[in-house]
């Protein structure tokens, strides 16, 4: 009985992630987490950006671009 | 056994398409439930993704589970990254959906809801899943490469400029067609101006609280910008009953074109956090939260449809567009069928995050099919009105009369039986002062979607509150398609003008930016400002070219995707990518004929052109134009718009030519000469 639920509770959280990260990535902004677990991955000399600064270079990058959306 | 047993169920699934499909093709007469055509849309979708996209997946294309993707060969955790292939759903759904898959129906339901729902579900079963999937599929291949870099790599530099250039063209059209809905749907309305209006202070709040206050909290900051939204809608009422404020909402439909030329110059300019991004989240949000909204909706309502199965005007003939059924029906419905801008979104961000090759298949064609599914669902709203509101709203005042009584006189005398206290009680009970002549789609959605959703929430008091927030929640993803769409535009420019121009190449220079900006608002401002007074409402004239444009873009990237098939060597399955390429040129190369030649004014441009140049040899003048002035430009912009349609021709033209020697080279060939990057194993975690 507690297993179940703690894998309810589990799934439960899962969703969630995946609806913020769908939410996010539907307006250009992919997961943070990724991309730190990726600096730290390949690039442990580096320091990665902060969440702010991270925001700021996607939305720059979503919108500076003039890349066009469908009608 | 097992195999047999395992195609069951989707035996099943077919019996009930095909039941459904039956109820609602075959009944004559009887009014018909909405729910027949989701169910019939739905188990089409669903056998067709089963059987047809698994057939182009292992056969056609050949996906290979085991080939590296961009996104894991070129990880940078930014722009190329793995993502779980539900959340890149959502993400590439988000940005096919938008105001096309929208419009498209409900301007093609003055046939009847049979040939548009037939339409949509062959189109994108065979066309515009295939074109979104062989696209997304292509570009995975090659790095995540745009549609223009894919036809110059594949076909040459040549046809990759026309290409760039054609779409150039497309993007200033679908600007101003989109801008003119926006100013049908808010002329003369009170509470839509002030509502809409209020989306810029709100978004530029939301830009300065993300920058300044609480930097990169989207969530939080939607929600506040959402409460913010409602509560304009509720402004916009009590704005719209003032005796005061009300008449300072109030605009024609020339003023209203200024404001948003000068918008549209200013939004473009503005740095992109302040006004541009928190719009888009806002109206990507509302946009997803709706099309869901609406899904409930029509499932818990049920709605009857009122709209005929097929009406007279499937001859052609109609009042809110002219022109036959073939080709004009399929040039209508774009998006929701098969749309050409898809393949810059397929060929934009989502093959960068692509996990595995595999999952383009449900999201190159399975997100196809969801936007299919929002077309649908637009059917049903504009058939489930009344049919003689609905011919009320959407026809041109040259035609119907501008009083109830004499639209109502005319529509029933067409077999819509409407009374003028009917057109005035529905503009009264969405908040309106009159209902007559708003064509262009968004409007009598509204009134459609006020119809259905105020059966679910609010009841008849709430149906006005519905009608301006369908309203709002088209107007705000069409502005901001608009300011995305002139930013796009001025980046086109800058790079085709470039090459004559050098100094307007630099995007980091302030004037060659504006110049740049400026040239885009004019062109499409142009198109808008004709259309605003065109005397048939504009609709009529910009609509089709739109359409065309946009299904000669599919045409191009489906026959892209035939070469690329020739080059591969899988030449005995191009067919998948053919049969649909030449439906869709055939499709436009006979409208855009039409629409050039056709000796009936109301369809051919240098036959309308000519009848007002007549008048004006002869010193007449003809209704509408008050003034030979009038009369001149009329004649102008008929042969600019026949020049607009002989270029487009011209251009698909050349791509088919190019395609054409691009195949047959391949076939000369003795080996595979597609440009892939090479294979790499994806790496085993």
């Amino acid at each position: 009985m507690r297993t179940s639920g703690a894998s309810l509770a589990e799934t439960g959280r899962y969703l969630r992630r995946s609806l913020t990260q769908s939410l996010r990535l539907m307006v250009g902004l992919p997961d943070y987490d990724a991309y730190l677990s990726h600096m730290a991955r390949t690039h442990p000399g580096q320091e990665a950006m902060s969440y702010e600064a991270f925001f700021r270079e996607r939305l720059e990058a979503r919108y500076g671009g003039g890349k066009g959306r469908c009608c | 056994m097992h195999s047999i047993r395992r195609h069951l169920v989707w035996l099943v699934v077919a019996v009930v398409g095909a039941f459904a499909l039956g109820t609602v093709a075959l009944s004559r007469g009887e009014a018909i439930n909405a729910l027949w055509i989701v169910v019939a849309a739905i188990c089409t979708y669903l056998i067709a993704y089963r059987y047809y996209s698994l057939f182009i997946a292992t056969r056609v294309l050949g996906l290979d589970a085991h080939r590296k993707t961009p996104a894991h060969r070129h990880n940078d955790g930014l722009d190329y990254v793995p993502t779980d292939k539900n959340v890149l759903f959502g993400h590439h759904f988000a940005a096919i959906a938008g105001a096309g898959p929208l419009v498209g129906p409900v301007l093609a339901a003055q046939m009847g809801y049979l040939p548009g729902l037939l339409w949509i579900l062959a189109g994108v079963v065979f066309a515009g899943a295939v074109q979104d999937f062989i696209v997304l599929f292509i570009s995975t291949r090659r790095d995540g490469r745009s549609l223009g870099d894919l036809i110059k790599q594949e076909m040459g530099t040549v046809p990759g400029m026309i290409a760039l250039f054609g779409t150039f063209m497309i993007m200033i059209i679908i600007l101003a067609v989109l801008a003119l809905i926006v100013v049908k749907a808010l002329a003369e309305s009170p509470w839509g101006t002030f509502t809409v209006a209020a989306t810029i202070p709100v978004a530029l709040f939301m830009g300065v609280y993300l920058r300044y206050i609480r930097p990169g909290r989207i969530g939080e900051v939607s929600v506040i910008g959402f409460v913010l939204l409602m509560a304009a809608i509720f402004g916009g009422q009590a704005v719209s009953m003032s005796p005061t404020w009300g008449p300072m909402f109030t605009f024609d439909g020339k003023a209203l074109t200024w404001m948003l030329i000068g918008y549209g110059f200013v939004a473009a300019s503005l740095p992109v956090w302040l006004l541009l991004a928190p719009r888009d989240y806002l109206s990507t949000f509302l946009k997803i939260g709706t099309i869901i909204a609406l899904a409930i909706g029509i499932v818990f309502v049920a709605p009857t449809l009122q709209m005929p199965a097929v009406t007279q005007f499937a001859q052609g003939n109609g009042p809110v567009w002219s022109g036959n059924l073939f080709p004009f029906l399929f040039i209508t419905i774009a998006c929701g069928a098969v749309s050409g801008f898809h393949a810059l979104i397929s060929s934009g961000t989502t093959p960068k995050m692509l996990d595995n090759e595999k999952h383009a298949r449900f999201i190159g064609y399975g997100g196809m099919l969801a936007e299919s599914f929002v077309a649908v669902m637009a059917l049903v709203a504009a058939a489930c009105i009344d049919p003689g509101v609905y011919f009320a709203m959407n026809s041109p005042a040259a035609l119907v009369g501008s009083t109830p009584e004499a639209v109502a006189q005319t529509i029933s005398g067409w077999g819509f039986a409407v009374t003028p206290e009917m057109l005035v009680q529905t503009a009264r009970d969405v908040g309106e002062s009159t209902i007559l002549g708003r064509a262009g789609g968004a409007p009598t959605l509204a009134v459609g979607m006020a119809h259905i959703l105020h059966q679910v929430i609010g009841g008849q008091a709430m149906m006005a509150f519905w009608y301006h927030f369908a309203i709002l929640f088209e107007a705000l993803f069409i502005l901001t398609a608009v300011d995305a769409g002139t930013r796009a535009g001025r980046f086109m420019l800058q790079d085709l003008l470039g090459s004559f121009v050098p100094a307007l190449k630099r995007t980091d220079s302030l004037p060659a930016n504006l110049t740049a900006t400026f040239l885009c608002v004019a062109a499409w401002g142009y198109f808008l400002y004709q259309g605003v007074v065109d005397p048939l409402g504009g609709i009529n004239t910009l609509w089709p070219l739109f359409g065309i444009s946009n299904q000669m873009l599919a045409a191009v990237a489906l026959m892209l995707g035939v070469v690329v098939l020739f080059r591969m060597k899988r030449e005995r399955y191009a067919w998948v990518a053919a049969a649909p390429a030449a439906w869709l040129l055939v499709c436009t190369l006979t409208a855009g004929w039409q629409k050039i030649f056709s000796a009936d004014p109301k369809v051919g441009f240098l036959s309308h052109a000519a009848k007002y140049a007549d008048g004006l040899a002869q010193g007449v003048l003809i209704a509408p134009a008050k003034t030979p002035e009038a009369m001149a430009r009329i004649v102008f912009n008929d042969r600019l718009d026949a020049g607009l349609c002989a270029l487009f021709i011209f251009v698909v033209l050349s791509v088919l030519v190019y395609s054409v020697r691009a195949c047959l080279a391949a076939r000369r060939a003795n080996h595979p000469t597609a440009r892939e990057t090479p294979f790499e194993p994806m790496a085993v975690a």
